[in-house]
């Protein structure tokens, strides 16, 4: 029996397209779309699928962000997790703290929770940096299961098949260890409106920072956010012949 | 255990102080070729300024660190050879490449942003207690790079405060660095016990193909759910096979099982920029564009006039794809 500890993230929805705020200092968040980062979703499922299975005991959900987290928070919880952690980071602040810091955060509360797993999606689709749950493991001094597509408990070792370049690798790594999840690890579930409400009842505990001794000073200035260059608008052609006269003329192909 | 090394010690002092820059770049090979991204990643490591040196472990060197010596500006390569990097799991990587950094003492660590760099930088840098740059499209100076944020909807510039950057460099945004007149000197690197006590390697399902890699590919032929099978994608791999392309495909596909995942371009994906771009039955989502829009010529093909990726195309066929590709193909 083990206890599983998930990280989730609030993020913008993704289907929202976002809009740069005009001073360039990031992406306008006021009043948009906010759900689970997509790849958190995949991490709560599959730390529900290992208690439904009995392999974990306890699935503990942990946020790291503003009041508004709280929401991710209770979808967890409406999937399955047990009880939730709030670590309470707003504002500026929030704009300014990296995977560095929620990773420290995160390995001390995997510390402070006893947890011998712990579950973090791949990235999260706002800053797209793929670095979270790697910190992690280092900063537990815990193996690292990263780009899961697979997660198979054999005795005291865990057998993940990772999501490579060139195509699917399979590691062999002794608990306690960190796994991100890509997308093809499962298929999230959909929160019942009964699950929801009992969702409601679940605790969710509050913490900041500097409760946990983790210092958030930021590491990096954001300079400017900006909007990408657009492309030119192309044409729509008639049929194949005129495509293969102008990717010929454009050198494309013979 | 949370403040392995206090970065206020380190922190470069006044403005303007230049300090010497030296970049380590770490290697991604099969040990028997050098990976082409870590050509794109010596090109970043050279815009940082500075010395050059890679780093390339693994079970079998050789040929690869000939290889990364000839490269053009690399001063050094640094050599570790044994079981211990069977698989090039991060948590024996993470130690060689710490030893190294405490006796070269290197500003910069950097690597290609493909699944090996993703995987192992960001475990080097919480060790060093840095934070790490992922995926950086441009160079402004030693501590100033440019990524994309929101699946390549904004562009963010950052100013990295840390003694060490750890880098992770976007291929297709940085030009290969091409073969240099002499080699570079080739020595060991520090030795250790590195091998880890905690992950075992045990297979690589890799796929087969003669195809050109997807992120090396001058012309990419990519295919979505209006494929409708897997045995539909064979249409495209007709017409790849006669361009020299590679074949892609967007995660409906992929999730759909046409094709495996390894062939997924996207924000999850792989991030390709070939000459040619021919998206095929993909509808173009945020997810997708992600991967391919800095394509220098994006074709489309799709029956649905109103999709998103005709609004990134250069030409568009609006068209039953079942018509249209293997008239493609029977023309060309």
């Amino acid at each position: 029996m083990s206890r599983v500890l998930v990280g989730v993230k609030r993020v913008i929805d993704y289907a929202v397209k976002i809009r740069v705020k005009p001073d360039k200092s990031g992406v306008v968040t006021e009043g948009v779309k906010h759900s689970m980062n997509p790849f958190d979703e995949i991490a709560v499922e599959e730390a529900v699928k290992l208690k439904e299975k009995k392999i974990a005991s306890e699935v503990v959900v942990v946020s790291v962000g503003p009041t508004q987290s709280q929401e991710v928070l209770r979808t967890a919880l409406a999937m399955g997790a047990d009880r939730g952690i709030h670590v309470e980071v707003a504002g500026k602040e929030f704009d300014l703290l990296q995977p560095i810091h929620v990773s420290k955060i995160l390995a001390k509360l995997a510390q402070d929770e006893k947890a011998d797993l712990v579950i973090l999606g791949k990235q999260a689709i706002d800053d797209d940096c793929n670095q979270t749950a790697q910190m992690t493991a280092a900063v537990l001094d815990w193996p690292q299961a990263t780009f899961a597509s697979k997660v198979e408990k054999e005795g005291d070792t865990l057998k993940v098949v990772r999501e490579v370049d060139g195509g699917l690798e399979t590691i062999k790594t002794k608990m306690p260890a960190v796994v991100s999840a890509d997308l093809r690890l499962n298929t999230p579930r959909y929160a019942t409106l009964p699950n929801i409400m009992k969702a409601k009842k679940k605790p969710i505990k509050k913490l900041a920072p500097k409760d946990l001794g983790v210092d958030t000073t930021p590491r990096i200035e954001i300079v400017s956010v900006e909007d990408p260059p657009v492309r030119q608008a192309g044409s729509v052609l008639p049929d194949v012949d005129t495509l293969l006269t102008k990717l010929r003329d454009g050198g494309h192909i013979k | 255990m949370f403040a392995r090394c206090s970065s206020s010690l380190v922190r470069p002092s006044a403005q303007g102080f230049r300090r010497f820059q030296s970049t380590l770049v770490v290697a991604e090979h099969n040990n028997e070729t050098l990976n082409p991204i870590t050509a794109n990643a010596v090109t970043a490591a050279k815009k940082l300024g500075g010395d050059v040196t890679v780093l390339v472990a693994g079970t079998k060197v050789g040929p690869v660190s000939e290889a990364a010596a000839k490269l053009d500006g690399v001063k050094k390569v640094l050599v570790a050879e044994g079981d211990a990097y069977k698989g090039l799991l991060a948590e024996s990587l993470t130690p060689l490449i710490l030893a190294t950094q405490e006796q070269h003492k290197f500003t910069h660590i950097v690597a290609g942003a493909t699944a090996f760099g993703k995987a192992v930088l960001p475990r080097i840098a919480a060790k060093l207690d840095v934070s790490p740059v992922s995926d950086i499209i441009g160079v402004q100076s030693a501590d100033t790079f440019v990524r994309t944020i929101y699946a390549g909807n904004a562009i963010q510039t950052v100013k990295s405060k840390d003694a060490v950057k750890v880098i992770t460099v976007r291929g297709t945004n940085f030009e290969p660095t091409g073969a240099a007149g002499s080699a570079a000197a080739i020595e060991k690197a520090p030795e250790g016990d590195f091998v880890s006590k905690t992950t075992e390697f045990v297979s690589q399902e890799l796929t087969k193909s003669d195809r050109p890699s997807l992120t090396a590919a001058k012309i990419i032929v990519s295919g979505g759910r209006g494929m409708k099978s897997g045995d539909n994608f064979k249409m495209l791999y007709d017409l790849a096979d006669k361009w020299g392309a590679a074949v892609g495909a967007s995660r409906a596909a992929v999730d759909a099982g046409y094709v495996p995942n390894d062939l997924q371009i996207g924000q999850t994906g792989k991030i390709v920029a070939p000459e040619l771009y021919v998206a095929i039955g993909i509808s173009g989502a945020i997810q997708h564009l992600a991967g391919m829009k800095d394509s220098k010529t994006i074709v489309a093909i799709n029956k649905d006039a109103e999709a998103p990726i005709f609004q990134v195309a250069d030409y568009g066929l609006v068209a039953d794809l079942f018509k249209v590709v293997p008239e493609i193909n029977e023309k060309c």
